[in-house]
């Protein structure tokens, strides 16, 4: 009877292991086959062309070329190194700009011969319409179908989801963006989390600890959002006056507040593993004639490394991931950033502010998922170097 | 079982009634927390009929009336030209009505000397062209633009009515609530930025905006929204299908009537 249940008990913890890891690989798998979508899209969006008259000649035009068309940053066709014309801009909402509903049909059944007529008319003209209206026209010319290209996502700087007809997803600023929050959060981090947690495991006696940890426990408790609005409130208008910065909302701002959020994580198990150094090994030292602050960086500290580097992980992967209180605080803009006070904008927090309108399924949803997938292979990497750390460490020993 | 019978028979057809009348509206979410307070007193003084109200955004309710799932699209656009294209192609016939108005203030910091600027200047300082506030007569301080995140509704409408249709700068602060633009702009000197009419209150000020190249300015309020001097302003729109009219007609008769207008007042929306 005893053996049954021993071999039932067995299986289930296999089934559930490998369940586990199953669901996790089909994770993975799904993020990547969502983001990799996205380089099949066109860099127009789906169902639309851009039609030129046929006196014009330029064939190919890039995102960026196109949006500065559009935005009437160019202005001239002989800037794109085509004939010496100026740019007229159509969109189809201007349509009934130029015609009755009457004109067009009760179906808008013309609507597609007066587009047609429209580029015919105005040799600089650079329409943007749907393929059906216009399939069957031949005096017009359609600007080729490129695929949205890797390069322009990975290495571009400007991240303008939304924009039409040309959405560009240069998602550089956003990668630089948290990794330059995160790396200040940690920095700021580290030093707090170590003095506290060597005062909890060493300095402290059994009172003062039994007060103190409750309350560093309790930061874990408050919710990010709150975290979020504090740092808005708090330490954005301090930051302002104490840099004396046109605005707070920064890098510096986001890095305090999850500096904050994860340092809870990094006492807590940095202490938990200095306290596991066996006191056997600590009176050695001691008497052996060390004081006690040699004692703490000569033996418990080497001794707890591994825990202690693992504390630091866990508080960098909070640190990475947190979405809400970087969102209500760092300020959002997708530029580069050239310093720490100045705002930037997280992968984690574009992600929660756009996936909600992104048509499912469309660039824009599959750029999110692109960004998942960079965020997933920067916790990846963080997790590699610490085995790799704390690997060495004990080969050392 | 008698007793249970008749009760029973008797919910059971007064549900079937209520489903006769029951009215579905999809849509905007700018629209949406007008059009639940509206459907709620519209319930109280019809007991018989149900409304219900989903949001989801513009472009959902416009395809949600094309799917036939629901009989009101709310939208804080207008239709636009493609969607009805393919409504004509489909034979529906799309019917429009007026709401209510929603007016977009654009709001600075209340130590900000500046009262006024044109739709020109608007366009240059969310583009990016004008980024120091002595270029529009105020001080020699930085802007800084705050501006609502890309999924939000305010943001598109004022991409079409300030900017034309044209990109925002890339360095605008985007900002996921229109609360966390007030207290943002309220505490950053140099701040510009954007909220509902009814967002408005003390810690920020408003300013006059001209849309004729400088000629009138007018200071945002209900007042001027009402008599179509603000220019930025913008119609929130019902959509029905023709075949549907009579069914979702003593609804929106029902907006026309006073108590309907008081209450889109109270909300920050201004009334038809």
């Amino acid at each position: 009877m005893k053996k049954w249940i021993d071999i039932i008990v067995n299986r289930i913890f296999t089934v559930s292991g490998f369940t586990t890891s199953a669901a996790i690989l089909l994770i993975i798998g799904f993020l990547f086959s969502e983001a990799a979508g996205l380089f099949y899209n066109p860099i127009i969006d789906k169902g639309y062309v851009l039609a030129l008259n046929q006196q014009n000649t330029v064939t190919e035009l890039s995102a960026k070329e196109i949006k500065d068309i559009f935005d009437e940053e160019i202005t001239n066709w002989k800037e794109l190194g085509g004939p010496d014309m100026p740019v007229k801009v159509f969109r189809l909402e201007d349509l009934d700009k130029y015609y009755s509903e009457e004109e067009l049909g009760p179906e808008y059944e013309y609507a597609g011969d007066k587009i047609a007529e429209q580029i015919y008319r105005n040799p600089g003209i650079i329409a943007f319409v749907p393929e059906v209206l216009i399939e069957h026209h031949s005096n017009l010319r359609v600007i080729d179908g490129k695929t949205i290209p890797v390069k322009d996502v990975l290495l571009g700087d400007e991240w303008f989801p939304t924009a039409t007809p040309s959405p560009i997803f240069g998602i550089l600023p956003l990668v630089s963006g948290t990794l330059w929050v995160s790396f200040f959060a940690i920095l700021i981090a580290l030093p707090f989390g170590m003095a506290v947690s060597i005062y909890l495991a060493e300095v402290a006696d059994d009172r003062k600890r039994r007060l103190l940890k409750p309350v560093i426990e309790l930061l874990n408790g408050i919710p990010s959002v709150v975290y979020g609005f504090f740092g808005l409130t708090v330490i954005v208008p301090f930051l302002q006056n104490v840099f004396n910065l046109p605005v707070g909302e920064s890098g510096l701002a986001g890095s305090i507040v999850l500096a904050i959020m994860a340092l809870p994580t990094i006492i807590t198990v940095a202490e938990d593993s200095m306290r596991s150094c066996p006191r056997a090994m600590r009176e050695a030292s001691l008497a052996l004639g060390a004081s006690q602050w040699q004692t703490i960086y000569k033996v418990v500290i080497p001794f707890s490394a591994s825990g202690i580097t693992s504390g630091i992980v866990l508080g960098i992967g909070r640190a990475i991931g947190e979405t809400m209180a970087v969102l209500m605080v760092t300020g959002n803009a997708a530029v580069m950033p050239s310093s720490i006070l100045e705002p930037l904008r997280t992968i984690p927090a574009t992600i929660a502010a756009e996936l909600g309108e992104a048509p499912a399924g469309g660039a824009h949803y599959q750029a999110l998922f692109l960004l998942g997938v960079i965020l997933f292979f920067i916790t990846l990497f963080t997790n590699a170097c610490v085995e790799f750390v704390s690997a060495r460490n004990k080969s050392k020993k | 079982m008698k007793r249970i019978f008749f009760p029973f028979l008797f919910l059971c057809l007064y549900c079937l009634n209520g489903t006769a009348t029951a009215q579905r509206i999809k849509g905007s979410d700018t629209v949406l927390p007008l059009t639940q307070e509206l459907s709620e007193m519209y319930m109280k003084s019809h007991p018989s009929e149900t409304v219900t109200v989903t949001g989801g955004g513009s472009g959902v309710g416009i395809s949600a009336l094309m799917d036939g799932t629901t009989d009101l699209a709310m939208a804080s656009r207008r239709i636009k030209f493609s969607e009805k294209i393919k409504m004509k192609q489909a034979r529906h016939e799309p019917c429009e009505v007026i709401v209510a108005y929603d007016a977009l203030a654009i709001i600075v910091n209340p130590r900000n000397p500046v009262r006024q600027l044109t739709r020109e200047q608007l366009e240059a300082i969310f583009r990016g062209k004008i980024t120091n506030w002595k270029q529009v007569g105020g001080e020699d301080a930085k802007i800084i633009v705050y501006s609502r995140e890309t999924s939000s509704g305010t943001y598109e409408f004022f991409k079409e009515s300030v900017l034309k249709n044209k990109n925002y700068m890339s360095g605008v602060l985007s900002m996921p609530a229109t609360g966390a633009i007030i207290q943002s702009v309220s505490q950053t000197k140099g701040a510009i930025g954007y909220v509902g009419l009814a967002y408005l209150n003390p810690r920020v000020k408003a300013l006059a905006v001209s849309y004729d190249q400088g000629k009138t300015f007018v200071y945002p309020s209900v007042k001027t929204a009402i008599r179509k001097e603000y220019p930025v302003v913008r119609p929130l729109y019902y959509y029905y299908e023709k075949k549907n009219e009579a069914k979702v007609l003593p609804f929106l008769k029902y907006l026309t009537t006073q108590e309907a207008k008081d209450k889109i007042l109270q909300l920050g929306f201004i009334p038809r």
